[in-house]
């Protein structure tokens, strides 16, 4: 799998590239620019771009504009979106077209390599892969008075989270410790509560409870 | 032909406002300015018999606000600014301190002879304006059959003329015709009577030494409040991110040692190390957004301000009309003044609504061709937020007068409240 990564941090980047390296993917391109990644983005058609928001030369939020650039010129180009803090807008933003293949984590969770993989692989695959965080922040701005969040169980609410972060029903299981089946019927309850349509595409799946979560704000 | 229409169309709104404004701001001036003379009088004679003390503060920081308000009107209706130059009141101070700083400062005198002028040729300038619109259309009412119920009532007259039947009320009605051409003057009369205000109000030439005053003052507050948020990060950086980087470091030490002896307590110790730079980063995260929030210095204002709009727990809607960035000092001051008025919405209003509009405003009669970034947060709560009493206001009023900025809060009992702020820019 061909990587493009854009990171202007050196040791950030000689990190992230010996990290998938490590993990088989084969990087195309390290840059530390805005202007090389978009280049990057256009000429060597990665299987999937890791980028940091903030990019040289104007420190704003360059990486992110690159991004969603390249997705509007290749749509489903998927793209992990890092950066040191995480923005509901931001989010918001990537997931507009509704075309899944779209990451937006903080850098932190570069630390646990595994699970850091696995979003990568995810988003490659076209899934969804959204910071906790973010997730975490959505929830809570719709906690207060609504009225379907409200229906819904601890647990189920534990199960929304994960689902929301992009997670297969089969790594929730194991995050949770319980058998897929018992994720399948507390998804299947969740979906009734929220009056959301049943899908079995996992994409479809997460990209329908965000949506949910962002509505009407 | 259609632009002379457009133009006809435009000059005829302006004059139907100014009616529209003199009326009510007559309607206003008398009651408020009388209320407020009386009030403050009382008060003041009252000061030496003890009561005035308590009463005092109040009532001026009332007058202060009722001109206040008048200095927003004529900025907002016809660009007349006034500016404003009171001395802060000091806070948690005992109700005498007040009182004295209070009747020190030139302008409370200023405020009160304002007053005398607002309840005499104010009232009279505002509702002559509202007068040279609404009497032409009285006698074309007349004309039109009006004179009938108001001829039987006995003697009435309009303007020079006896109005007793058909003939008279149509020579009302020309005279109302004749009328009609003074009713361009309205929005100038109006104009009129903000420049008298401005000529009351607004500090003169000889208070240059005034403005120096609040100049110091002002810098004074900035370079107190940046030295106090120094300290503050200063020791949330040594309390936080450094202790946990030490903890980090003794446990990596640790490790270092266990790894042949006891690898399970050293994996265990692993995890340990890697939480504590987790919690690190986000202490570090924390800090920084305080300091200056990076979608502030990523996208700049408009973006950070519904970022932050996002996170509010209150449903808050953003409506942003600036056409390019300010400069850095003045986003940041904007930004963590909005978040301040905010929370304090959030905090206090019971609001289950939260309106914020960010625009910058081009102002002809401002020298320079200066603009104000002008921002308000309304919420339809419960209203009663003034500035001061720790409500988080005055924090705003103080980081904002560093930029020449002002704030004016409208909050009547019921709601709902509009917080105003304009800051100078380019």
């Amino acid at each position: 799998m061909r990587v493009v990564l854009a990171e202007d941090l050196f040791l950030l980047r000689d990190g992230l590239v010996r990290l998938l390296e490590a993990h088989g993917f084969e990087i195309a391109a390290a840059v530390e620019s805005g202007p090389a990644l978009a280049r990057a983005l256009a000429e060597l058609e990665p299987d999937v771009a890791v980028v940091d928001v903030r990019l040289p030369p104007t420190h704003t939020d360059e990486g992110l504009q690159c991004a969603l650039n390249a997705r509007r010129d290749r749509p489903g180009l998927p793209v992990l979106v890092l950066s040191q803090h995480v923005e509901q807008l931001y989010a918001r933003e990537l997931l507009a077209d509704g075309s899944g293949g779209v990451g937006y984590l903080l850098k932190d969770r570069v630390f646990d390599a595994e699970q850091f993989v696995d979003a990568v692989r995810r988003v490659a695959a076209g899934g969804t892969a959204m910071d906790p965080q973010v997730i975490r922040q959505l929830l809570a701005r719709r906690a207060a008075d609504d009225q379907p969040l409200a229906r819904i169980t601890p647990r189920e609410r534990e199960v929304l989270e994960l689902m929301a972060q992009g997670r297969s029903n089969a790594a929730i299981a194991g995050k949770l410790v319980v058998t897929e089946r018992a994720i399948a019927k507390h998804t299947a309850n969740i979906f009734a509560k929220l009056g959301l349509e049943v899908s079995d595409d996992d994409n479809r799946r997460v990209l329908a409870v965000l949506a949910f979560l962002d509505r009407g704000r | 032909m259609e632009t002379r229409n457009g133009s006809w169309g435009t000059r005829a709104r302006g004059i139907g406002l100014a009616a529209v404004r003199g009326l009510a701001l007559a309607l206003v001036t008398l009651p408020g300015a009388l209320l407020g003379f009386t009030l403050s009088l009382v008060s003041i004679c009252l000061v030496p018999v003890g009561i005035g003390a308590f009463t005092t503060p109040w009532v001026l920081t009332g007058v202060r606000a009722f001109a206040d308000w008048r200095r927003v009107l004529a900025a907002e209706w016809y660009g007349v600014r006034i500016p404003s130059a009171y001395r802060p009141i000091p806070e948690n101070a005992h109700a005498w301190a007040r009182t004295y700083a209070m009747l020190r400062d030139p302008a409370t005198w200023r405020d009160l002879r304002w007053l005398q002028v607002d309840m005499t040729a104010g009232f009279v300038t505002a509702l002559l304006s509202a007068a040279l619109v609404f009497y032409p259309l009285e006698g074309l009412a007349v004309a039109a059959g009006l004179w009938r119920p108001l001829a039987e009532t006995g003697g009435y007259w309009y303007g020079f003329v006896r109005v007793a039947d058909q003939t008279s009320a149509l020579a009302a009605g020309a005279l109302g015709i004749a009328l009609l051409a003074l009713t361009p003057l309205a929005p100038r009369l109006l104009t009129l009577h903000f420049r008298l205000t401005r000529a009351v109000l607004g500090a003169g030439q000889g208070e240059l030494a005034e403005r120096v005053r609040v100049l110091t003052e002002t810098r004074r507050d900035a370079v107190d409040t940046s030295a106090a948020e120094l300290r503050r990060i200063e020791r949330d950086l040594h309390d936080g991110a450094q202790a946990r980087l030490v903890a980090m470091g003794m446990d990596l030490g640790t490790i270092e040692m266990l790894l042949d002896k006891d690898p399970a307590q050293a994996k265990r110790l692993l995890a340990q190390a890697r939480q504590s730079s987790a919690d690190a980063l986000t202490e570090l995260r924390d800090l920084v957004r305080g300091i200056h929030p990076p979608v502030l210095a990523e996208r700049g204002l408009g973006d950070a301000v519904r970022a932050l709009a996002l996170r509010m727990p209150v449903p808050t809607e953003v409506i942003v009309d600036l056409p390019g960035r300010a400069d850095a000092p003045v986003e940041s001051a904007a930004y963590f003044a909005v978040s301040e008025a905010l929370t304090n919405a959030v905090k206090h209003s019971g609001a289950d609504r939260i309106w914020i509009d960010l625009h910058h405003v081009k102002e002809g009669h401002v020298k320079e061709g200066a603009g104000m970034l002008r921002i308000t947060v309304t919420d339809n709560g419960r209203g009663g937020a003034v500035i001061g009493a720790g409500s988080g206001l005055a924090g705003v009023e103080r980081r904002l007068g560093t930029f020449d900025g002002v704030l004016a809060v409208s909050s009547p009992a019921g709601g709902p409240t509009m917080v105003t702020m304009e800051i100078p820019c380019v």
